[in-house]
């Protein structure tokens, strides 16, 4: 599937990060470990969008909105 | 980019053997820096044997602790994923490691690759770093291996394998102290670092500045990099960690996919919202029936009232005029006999009367009301005594509710469920301007407001932790005000209860969406990192219920002394009458209460607790009750989370709480008397 958002994404899809928005929370993702051209895998989306990823052993939580802005590829 | 890139410039004066480097004998600053939730508090303690709380969710520490290890200052911070000033408690750690003498990085093993952003960053600072890889117990049981020789090759400071919790490799902190030592940095980075460093500007300020932290330029009086620059430098370290990872890891079975399958449980919606019925109901019947109940009705009114009030009066009694009222109630409460005795002189003064008294008083169902003719007797052992009921108070009544309310969020905090609460939670605080993070503070507010003002700091901006103060000091009671109410609503049945939440969510819901639609600004979105979710270790349990209640033990104590003694003097002098006469329209009328509430009031503004206290004495009917503990759980916040609260938040924001809550708690409560009562 071509470029698609992070909110998209179902449970059990993985999917690889193209683009992440600009900024602060750029960097904060950088650090978290979600890089642009990572894989990764989306292992819960909960009722209003609210996406869980998993990266290695590590769960993360992103919120509706900041997953909105987050390009991917769902694969 | 290959590994063999990972040399350093300078071989002698970069990687100089640490026993050239220890200064003889001079007090050094050693501080724990590390990942959110990795376990630095828990070094911490064992360190300095103190205690700081230790949580499973990241951001338990928010501030600095300070303490002595082995004849050096050893420093607790809050966890960061990087050196940086993106928020509060970053700026904070932040200017404590750039003052360093050594650090010892503590990393998670299971999340090396998130970790070892930071621990390189340390070491591109240039500062002396040891690494403490911990959670090697976890290591074991998912059968996954790092080579930590590999590792500390190629970071070029010393590994040390620990298990915080099981307290393995204790007894090399200090050996990690002392080996500490500037690591490997990268030759790329370490030609931009000399560019700033050139302007006599200490190596780790500077790569602070090429990453572009203004004020750690404006101190330099450098020029700030770029936030360009920053990203070039973020992802190139990235790069650099995932190289190390990929050479030091080994995992034999893909096994930690199924280790948190209870905690992707409770996040499915399917499963995660009866999984949380379930544990609120459970905690219902724990609080409010076994302790609210069976264990308070025991020490409230067999120890407190029956043997400690009844001795320690009558004693005072022998010696001093008294009248007293004996009602024998049956097992439903009402009176079936009825006697006064007086003692002009005392108890003992009269043998004949006091043998009476003496049985009649003791036998089943008997209730003893002392009333004293000495006005200083009276303050002290009187019904509002300073000595008499604040005892029983503290010791009888709030204290078994208090360590079990401490208890459950101990549980709580220890499972690794919050995280995942605040994830299910999110979209629904979204609508009120917070994330779901919003809700550990609000969670930890049940236990002690006070403590949960401070917890507002890891919020991502200012708007949010204004509206999550002013949810904590308006709406949310605390666990020793939680403990009246639980104890006043105990067998008055559904009803009451359900009229309390739900007014009390209405304010909630208003509150909030008139604040989020007044403060300036944007909200950040949710993105927090879950930990696994695992039984809570009872050890830490216990130990951090013990500490809470002393804590609370030692707060409450005093100002129930001084709350106690102020409304005795009052009610001696006549203060009281006076203050009661002045409100009584407004309580009688407008909240339809008995005028003595309005001691309620007085005291409350001392503790919450202590004002809904004053509400045990009247005799009032259910939906009085009702009304007002809507009241009082909406009034002014104790003292100590008022002091607490103007110095997070300022005194304007401070201030202007603190008078909303007098406007919102008798609003509402004037309105719920209006329609119910
Ligand atoms: N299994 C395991 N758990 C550990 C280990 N070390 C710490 N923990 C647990 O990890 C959690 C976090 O410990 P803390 O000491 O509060 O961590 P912290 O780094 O101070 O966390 P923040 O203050 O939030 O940054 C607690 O639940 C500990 O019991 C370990 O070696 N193995
Ligand atoms: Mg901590």
């Amino acid at each position: 599937m071509p470029n698609s958002t992070l909110d998209k994404a179902k449970k059990g899809n993985p999917f690889i990060v193209v683009k992440l928005p600009s900024g602060n929370i750029k960097s904060q993702l950088i650090r978290l470990g979600i890089a642009e051209g990572d894989t990764l895998k989306c292992i819960q989306r909960l009722p209003g969008g609210t996406i869980v990823v998993q990266k290695n052993r590590q769960e993360i939580a992103v919120g509706f909105d900041l997953a909105k802005k987050i390009h991917v590829i769902i694969q | 980019m290959k590994t063999d890139n990972l040399v350093s410039l300078d071989k002698d004066k970069i990687i100089t053997p640490y026993t050239t480097l220890i200064k003889p004998k001079e007090l050094q600053k050693v501080v724990l820096v590390g990942n959110p939730n990795v376990g630095k508090s828990c070094f911490f303690n064992f360190m300095s044997g103190m205690y700081v709380d230790v949580s499973n969710f990241p951001g338990t520490t928010v501030s600095i602790t300070k303490s002595h290890f082995q004849g050096n200052d050893v420093y607790d911070t809050p966890g960061i994923y990087g050196v940086g000033s993106f928020n509060d408690e970053e700026k904070v750690a932040r200017d404590i490691i750039l003052s360093a003498d050594v650090i010892l990085n503590v990393v998670n093993a299971l999340n090396l690759d998130r970790d070892l952003f930071l621990t390189l960053q340390l070491i591109d600072m240039g500062k002396k770093v040891s690494v403490l890889l911990n959670f090697s117990d976890e290591l074991k049981k998912r059968k996954i291996k790092i080579d930590t020789k590999k590792l500390s090759d190629l970071l070029g400071v010393e590994v040390y394998q620990t298990a915080a919790v099981d307290k393995l490799g204790f007894d090399q902190i200090g050996e990690a102290v002392n080996s500490a030592r500037v690591g490997k940095q990268e030759l790329d980075l370490h030609f931009l670092l000399n560019q700033v460093m050139e302007k006599s500007v200490p190596q780790s300020d500077a790569l602070l500045i090429l990453e572009g932290d203004e004020a750690i330029a404006q101190k330099n009086n450098v020029l700030c990099g770029t936030a360009d620059e920053r990203e070039r430098i973020y992802i190139n370290r990235r790069n650099r960690v995932n190289e190390i990872v990929d050479l030091v890891e080994y995992e034999d079975s893909k096994k930690g996919e199924i280790f948190n399958h209870l905690g992707r449980l409770c996040l499915n919606p399917v499963t995660g919202i009866p999984i949380l019925l379930f544990m609120l109901v459970l905690m219902y019947f724990f609080i409010g029936d076994l302790v609210s109940q069976r264990v308070v009705n025991f020490t409230e009114n067999k120890i407190g009232k029956d043997l400690f009030e009844y001795n320690i009066k009558s004693f005072t009694g022998n010696y001093t005029p008294v009248y007293v009222d004996v009602k024998v109630l049956d097992n439903n409460g009402s009176v079936i006999n009825n006697k006064t005795f007086n003692f002009p002189s005392g108890i003992n003064a009269n043998p004949t009367l006091q043998k009476e008294f003496s049985e009649f008083s003791k036998q089943n169902g008997a209730q003893s009301n002392f009333n004293f003719q000495n006005p200083f007797v009276k303050i002290f052992f009187g019904e509002f005594g300073v000595i008499t009921m604040t005892v029983t108070y503290l010791l009888f009544l709030l204290l078994p509710l208090v360590i079990g309310f401490y208890f459950v969020m101990a549980l709580l905090e220890d499972s690794g469920y919050l995280p995942r609460l605040a994830t299910m939670l999110d979209r629904s605080f979204n609508k009120i301007g917070l994330n779901g993070k919003a809700v550990i503070p609000i969670m930890l507010g049940f236990g002690c407001i006070t403590m949960a003002n401070i917890t507002t700091r890891m919020l991502g901006s200012e708007r949010e932790k204004s509206i999550v103060t002013a949810i904590l000091q308006f709406v949310i009671p605390c666990s020793a005000q939680l403990a009246v109410i639980a104890a006043l609503l105990s067998g008055a049945g559904f009803a009451p209860m359900i009229l309390y939440i739900s007014v009390i969510l209405t304010v909630l819901l208003v509150l909030s969406t008139v604040l989020n639609k007044m403060l300036p600004g944007e909200s950040s979105p949710l993105l927090i990192d879950l930990p696994m979710i695992r039984f809570p270790r009872m050890s830490n349990v216990f130990k951090k219920t013990f500490f809470r209640s002393f804590g609370f033990m030692k707060e409450a104590s005093f100002w129930f002394f001084i709350g106690a003694l102020a409304v005795g003097i009052m009610e001696v002098s006549g203060i009281l009458l006076v203050w009661q006469d002045v409100l009584a329209p407004f309580t009688t009328t407008w909240l339809k209460l008995p005028k003595e509430a309005a001691n309620a009031f007085v005291m409350g503004m001392v503790r919450r607790d202590f004002g809904a206290a004053g509400l045990f004495h009247m005799n009032l009917s259910i939906m009085q009750k009702t009304v007002s503990i809507i009241t009082i759980t909406l009034f002014v916040p104790c003292i100590a989370s008022f002091v607490v609260m103007l110095k997070e938040r300022g005194w304007k924001e401070g201030m202007m709480i603190w008078f909303g809550t007098w406007i919102a708690a008798f609003l509402v409560g004037g309105i719920v008397a209006q329609i119910v009562i």
